[in-house]
């Protein structure tokens, strides 16, 4: 596959001296998306101070998670790794009892060059409970991208229909469904039963109103990849059933031990623009089929994002014209307000991309984008659909930074002066009291922005900043720091 | 390893990097990877900063891992230098430089010959110390630097004020209403007519640690930050420095009268040293401060007079739990005890690098004492001596909503909540007023809820969430249940209705998730 990258849009590439989260953040998502799981943090105090503080009030509720923390004999080797992480590993089993550790690798881990993938198969023997390895560092990785490196390694997790554990879901032992269990030859075999999986999974997987018949097509298995909360998964998941496709399964699941069986020749779609990692993985060790779209932010993002499963499963798409259409109906109060305005993205999420492609579907202008990772061949589909949404609305394209400076940033802000800078809440009070109008763009990868139905959080996010300054426009205190500061 | 979920000191750099960013014009290179800025967000965040924090990152990635730093972190600084022209540049090392065990002394040498500012690595082991510790040997390595650079200047400025004066140290970035307590201590100095020479770390310049020796004396409010620099400044110039907190009515007496003494000691001192020049008419006459700690305490101060008001006495024998950092869990410790009459079931500190002086300091004025970092641990002995009031971190506070009792915040780790904007000072006589109310105000929840649980309570919730009349005919699907149940309880049964509101409008009498996402989307159209 050659890396199609659209000529037009201008990409570079800065110093990478720019704020984000350590990617080890992933665990406040993820612990509270995997119902059953543990994830272990090994590195040092200032990981355990991030995390502490970055959570805010979730550290109270009893999380899921906690810090293995080294000390002086750790890193000098004067203490055995492998018998350190069994003690702690024995300790949470007895008090957890989760279904599965995740152990997540740090920045000293790495250094001090600890070998957690040859330690965690053999305690994993030992103690009895599954340990999935993710290297999310930040020497390698921004924010975000710590999700990609826990679902790379939860991929790997995933049961084959051979090896699927009989206990995880007693109910699924049906008759015609064990008839392909058992059949362990070649996988073209297995291939050519789809229609009659498909058929069984629903049977399991739902319950239909009986007055209700089977509302999908006979399509080869779509795995969804992305952790998304859970009425996301319920809209995403009834999208594309209204055009008769049904969702195999979630990558990740509400339960370690419900990971979906993925065999060669699934077909896998992403959700999320910075799980280039898990899609690598499920393309090659897995032997999927990754299909490249567009990702379902914003109605045109989902429209685009449905247009092409649809397209690769050989469906025609049905009313996704109309649904778009009904959908930025709503939307038009927060278009008109935003329309012709300019926003700045700073960069520190990997969601940039689709969402500047959103806003400037919304109307606005972009100049830059800034992003911490640029993978152009994951994002290919997002990108194409970025340079079309630019020349249909007639706007400049926006210049891509990827590893941006911030200080550069900062000089370029105060130059263009945008409406709206999306960024880190590092520089957003700085921003503000300099009279630009800021977001803080930690709160798009966790509040609901996925699919039509939560296009408008997206804007209620975006125009926050903007209804609040019109109130208080009539005060003039714009700009609160002395002019020589500037 | 240790498993922890909690921690209530900081990692090492944090010190540093509260440190170098009170001052003005000071910058901090971290020597990290990309996110261990976190600092920056805090900052930012909790003290709703309007300046860009002065604090970058030359960025530990692979390529570092591969071949070293070379260039790149003597860049960052001329970079820095160019862009900012701080007065100073500290090189911070962090756990991840710790172990590259790169010569960051090199660096900074190399840096310093292009830089114009002045670099200095700041000498911490992440392994070894606490932010804390961190925060003052930073500190202590500033003065010390620019004091030894008056010197070989010839600019250090020994010769002391004419007035009586002071230099306070130990306010800096993120402390515990720092802001406050240096208003408040200002203030007080002001009353007592000793001028305040310098402030230390919070917004001085380096160009003024070169008059530091002109002060008479040097305060310390804070056990934690200072007193390496007190004690350097005692070693070199003979300063004597003052480390009593004036937290509560009696601390605030007797750090004042530990003022007295040692002004008047000075007083005398010169008198003997050079009497023809202070003799006579230019005799500066000994300090008296009773009057003054008298009127206060008595009439102008309302904690004393509180303290024997019936509304304290109702709290007498009252238990209290305190766990804090070493000042502010001693000064509480003290104020509950001696000035309330609450006894103070158990008193704790977090500090465990100086566990001695708290265990002298609260000595006699609490039944137990704990030396623990472990979260878990204070928790516990909170849940075994079910105090009616705790005072504590952040982390107490929330033990104490899962057992019921109520919380006072008295130390870090903090949230926004403890950086309020309105005037909360904890030290000098106005601090004591706030405590009291914040004792009184804790206690007194704790009461209220216990009688309002007694005589069954005054609330009406079945009233205020009565739903919608006419939905007798509507059917929740399964599913569409289980959406509703997702979403958040506190608006859950505005989007109950809102979504009833829309299946009667649409006709529909089963509500299913599909339903209820239309609604949803029905909502913005």
């Amino acid at each position: 596959m050659t890396t199609q990258a659209p000529s037009a849009l201008n990409f570079e590439c800065e110093t990478g001296n720019y704020h984000t989260f350590c990617p080890i953040s992933c665990v406040a998502w993820l612990y509270q998306k995997i119902e059953d799981s543990f994830f272990l943090v090994i590195g040092t105090k200032t990981c355990g101070y991030f995390l502490q503080n970055a959570m805010g009030v979730m550290i109270f509720a009893e999380p899921r998670y906690a810090m293995a923390e080294l000390e002086e004999g750790d890193i000098s080797a004067k203490l055995n790794d492998y018998e350190e992480l069994k003690r702690l590993c024995l300790e949470i089993k007895n008090n957890r009892n989760p279904s599965v550790i995740v152990w997540i690798g740090t920045c000293t881990t790495e250094i001090i060059k600890t070998d957690l993938e040859g330690i965690a198969p053999k305690l994993e023997a030992e103690i009895g409970v599954p340990i999935v390895v993710a290297r999310a560092n930040g020497l390698d990785y921004a924010f975000t991208q710590g999700e990609d490196m826990v679902l790379a390694s939860m991929a790997m997790r995933c049961p084959t229909e051979a090896a699927k554990p009989e206990t995880a879901k007693p109910e699924a032992a049906k008759p015609e469904e064990k008839a392909v269990l058992k059949d362990t030859r070649p996988n073209l075999k297995q291939l050519l039963s789809f229609g009659q999986r498909s058929q069984a999974v629903d049977a399991i997987a739902s319950t239909p109103s009986p007055a209700e018949a089977d509302p999908y097509v006979d399509h080869a298995p779509l795995i969804l990849f992305g952790s998304l909360p859970d009425p996301v998964v319920t809209q995403l998941d009834l999208e594309l059933k209204r055009q008769g496709i049904k969702v195999a399964g979630w990558l990740p699941t509400k339960h370690y031990g419900d990971l979906p069986v993925i065999e060669e020749g699934y077909y896998a779609v992403g959700v999320n623009p910075f799980l280039s990692r898990t899609a690598t993985t499920l393309m090659r060790r897995r032997k999927c089929k990754v299909i490249g779209a567009p990702f379902p932010i914003g109605p045109d993002g989902t429209r685009a994002w449905i247009e092409k499963i649809c397209s690769v499963l050989g469906i025609e798409p049905q009313g996704l014209e109309v649904r778009e259409r009904q959908i930025w109906a709503g939307l038009e109060d927060y278009v008109q307000m935003v329309k012709g305005k300019s926003v700045f993205f700073m960069g520190d999420n990997l969601l940039e991309i689709a969402l500047a492609r959103f806003l400037i579907r919304c109307g606005m202008t972009c100049p830059e984008i800034g992003i911490p990772y640029m993978d152009k061949r994951y994002q290919a589909a997002e990108l194409a659909l970025l340079e079309k949404t630019c020349q249909e609305m007639g706007v400049p394209l926006p210049r891509i930074v990827e590893k941006p400076d911030n200080y550069n940033q900062i000089q370029r802000i105060q130059e263009l002066q945008p409406d709206l800078v999306i960024t880190g809440m590092a520089h957003a009070n700085p921003l503000e009291a300099r009279g630009i109008s800021t977001k803080w763009s930690v709160e798009f990868t966790f509040a609901q922005i996925h699919g039509f139905g939560n296009a408008r959080d997206i804007l209620e996010l975006v125009t926050r900043p903007l209804r609040r300054n019109s109130a208080l426009e009539e005060l003039g205190w714009d700009k609160l720091v002395e002019a020589a500061q500037v | 390893m240790k498993l922890a979920y909690w921690m209530y000191a900081g990692p090492a750099h944090i010190g540093t990097l509260r440190v170098a960013s009170s001052f003005k014009n000071v910058h901090a290179i971290m020597h990290a990877p990309i996110g261990d800025d976190y600092f920056n967000v805090m900052r930012s965040m909790l003290e709703r900063e309007r300046d860009f924090t002065p604090v970058t990152t030359s960025v530990v990635d692979r390529h570092v891992l591969a071949r070293g730093s070379q260039e790149k972190v003597v860049d960052n600084i001329t970079r820095k230098d160019g862009e900012e022209h701080p007065d100073l540049i500290v090189l911070t090392p962090t756990c991840t430089s710790s172990i590259l065990q790169e010569d960051l002394e090199n660096f900074v040498e190399r840096a310093q010959l292009e830089a114009k500012a002045d670099v200095l690595l700041a000498d911490v082991n992440h392994y070894r110390v606490n932010e804390l510790q961190a925060a003052d040997r930073t500190l202590e390595q500033i003065v010390q630097f620019y004091v030894k650079k008056a010197i070989k200047a010839g600019d250090l400025q020994t010769e002391k004020t004419a007035k009586p004066s002071v230099n306070i140290i130990g306010f800096s970035t993120l402390g515990f209403h720092n802001n406050h307590d240096c208003t408040e201590l200002k203030k007080l100095m002001g009353e007592l007519g000793i001028e305040v020479n310098l402030v230390l770390p919070h917004e001085a310049s380096v160009h003024e640690l070169k008059s530091l020796p002109r002060a008479w004396f040097n305060l310390l409010p804070y056990r934690e930050l200072g007193l390496l620099s007190a004690q350097y400044l005692e070693s070199e110039f003979g300063m004597p420095y003052v480390d009593i907190t004036p937290m509560g009515i009696v601390e605030t007496a007797r750090c004042i009268r530990k003022i007295q003494q040692v002004v008047n000691a000075q007083i005398a001192q010169m008198e003997t040293g050079n009497p023809s020049e202070l003799g006579g008419a230019n005799r500066i006459p000994e300090v008296d401060f009773e009057g003054f700690i008298d009127r206060q305490t008595r009439y102008i101060s309302q904690a004393a007079w509180f303290a024997r008001s019936i509304d304290c006495q109702n709290l007498t024998g009252k238990r209290a739990v305190v766990f804090g950092n070493n000042t502010h869990a001693a000064a509480i410790t003290k104020v509950l005890a001696r000035e309330m009459g609450i006894k103070v079931v158990l008193a704790g500190t977090y500090c465990k690098h100086d566990a001695d002086w708290f265990t002298e300091q609260v000595s006699g004025f609490c039944d137990e004492i704990l030396i623990t970092d472990v979260n878990a641990e204070i928790a516990n002995a909170i849940a075994r001596l079910e105090p009616s009031a705790i005072f504590g971190t952040q982390m107490e506070r929330h033990v104490g909503k899962r057992l019921n009792i109520p919380c006072g915040v008295i130390a870090a780790p903090i949230h926004i909540q403890n950086f309020p904007v309105g005037y909360r000072p904890y030290v000098g006589y106005e601090g004591a007023n706030q405590l009291v109310d914040l004792i009184y105000n804790s206690f007194k929840l704790g009461m209220e809820d216990h009688l309002l649980e007694i005589f069954g309570g005054h609330d009406t919730k079945e009233i205020l969430t009565k739903e919608v009349a006419n939905n007798a005919a509507l059917h929740w699907s399964e599913d569409g249940l289980v959406e509703l149940k997702k979403v958040p309880g506190f608006v859950r049964g505005k989007v109950r209705r809102n979504v009833e509101a829309y299946a009667i409008k649409r006709g529909t009498n089963s509500i299913t998730a599909e339903v209820m996402y239309a609604a949803k989307e029905s909502v913005g159209a």
